[in-house]
């Protein structure tokens, strides 16, 4: 019965890629020949989310998964394709989520117009309040 | 009105923006957790790759290897995965009712595939070698085991994330075979 219950454990998880052995791909840990481009590169590694770490971005990132995202990020760029192209590529398979920034559409537009639309109505209770101290 | 009223009416703005943003976090608080990461090419055609065998005897896999008419099913496994081992028995189910199930060993050395293959079975025909997990991200695919549907003309159809239990056969199977 010991069986069925390690099996019953087995059953909930559902394994991150765990680490293990094995060499990562070339690109992975080896910055760019061309210093604009690594630039470039290491900008956009900071800014995407490991899939497994989830809060870590790629490039501060030791999992596994982080080098193979780090490798396809520098051989793209190394390819020629835009920081938008790179992106994309991700997005198109995990989704928006696999960039730290917030989308620029649908309710994320909502948090990027945030900071205007306070600062507008801080604006308008000050020239109310500045206006009724003149009076 | 007079401007005294007006000011009134400002005043409950701090409790109004108080109770929408704890009615946001309230919101968000009773959402059930979710933390898989689903791959965006549901309904696309799966990505071109080309991987070598994953062990001796059986041979690699690529993408060319669907698309023939045949539905399939694609699963991401790895020897050094606990949930894969659980899921072994219901694979070699999902075999025994038709379905040709093709596989990528994820991180894995050939001989602790064959090790795998040897303790549990072997439902797979073909098992590409992904070392490095570049297919993987190309699959939009966050772990494993994770299963794929592939319809006959290479369109990924249906993404199974987590190990596949008892119940879930008869769906996967049938779902398989309602795609062409």
């Amino acid at each position: 019965m010991i069986g069925r219950a390690f099996l019953v454990g087995l059953l909930v998880a559902y394994a991150p890629l765990a680490a293990q052995e094995g060499p990562p791909p070339p690109l992975a840990n080896v910055q760019l020949k061309d210093p604009a481009q690594e630039e470039r590169a290491v900008a956009l590694m900071e800014n995407l989310r490991c899939i497994q770490c989830q809060g870590q971005s790629i490039h501060d990132s030791d999992a596994p998964i982080a080098a193979a995202m780090r490798h396809e990020v520098r051989e793209r760029v190394g390819a020629g394709q835009s920081d938008a192209e790179i992106e994309q590529w991700l997005k198109g398979r995990y989704g928006d989520w696999i960039s730290f920034s917030p989308p620029v559409k649908g309710i994320g537009l909502l948090l990027w117009a945030m900071p205007l639309l306070l600062l507008g109505l801080a604006m308008l209770l000050a020239r109310k309040r500045f206006r009724g101290s003149k009076s | 009105m007079g401007p005294g009223m007006k000011r009134n009416w400002l005043i409950w703005i701090p409790l109004a923006a108080f109770a929408f943003i704890g009615g946001l976090f309230l919101y968000g608080l009773m959402q059930p957790k979710d933390d898989y990461v689903r791959s965006g090419l549901i309904g696309k055609p799966l990505p071109s790759f080309e991987l070598p065998a994953a062990v001796e005897g059986i041979p690699g896999l690529s993408s060319a290897d669907f698309a023939d008419g045949k539905p399939r099913m694609l699963n991401v496994f790895a020897s050094w995965c606990l949930p894969c081992k659980a899921e072994a028995p219901f694979l070699e189910q999902i075999k025994e009712r038709g379905v040709e199930i093709h596989a990528i060993a994820i991180r894995d050395k050939p001989e602790d595939v064959a090790a795998f293959l040897a303790e549990h079975g072997n439902p797979f025909v073909r098992i590409g070698a992904d070392a490095d997990m570049l297919v993987q991200l190309k699959l939009g695919s966050s772990g494993v085991p994770e299963t794929y549907l592939i319809d006959g003309k290479g369109n990924i159809i249906h993404q199974h994330i987590g190990d596949i239990r008892g119940e879930h056969v008869a769906p996967l199977v049938e779902k398989l075979k309602a795609a062409k």
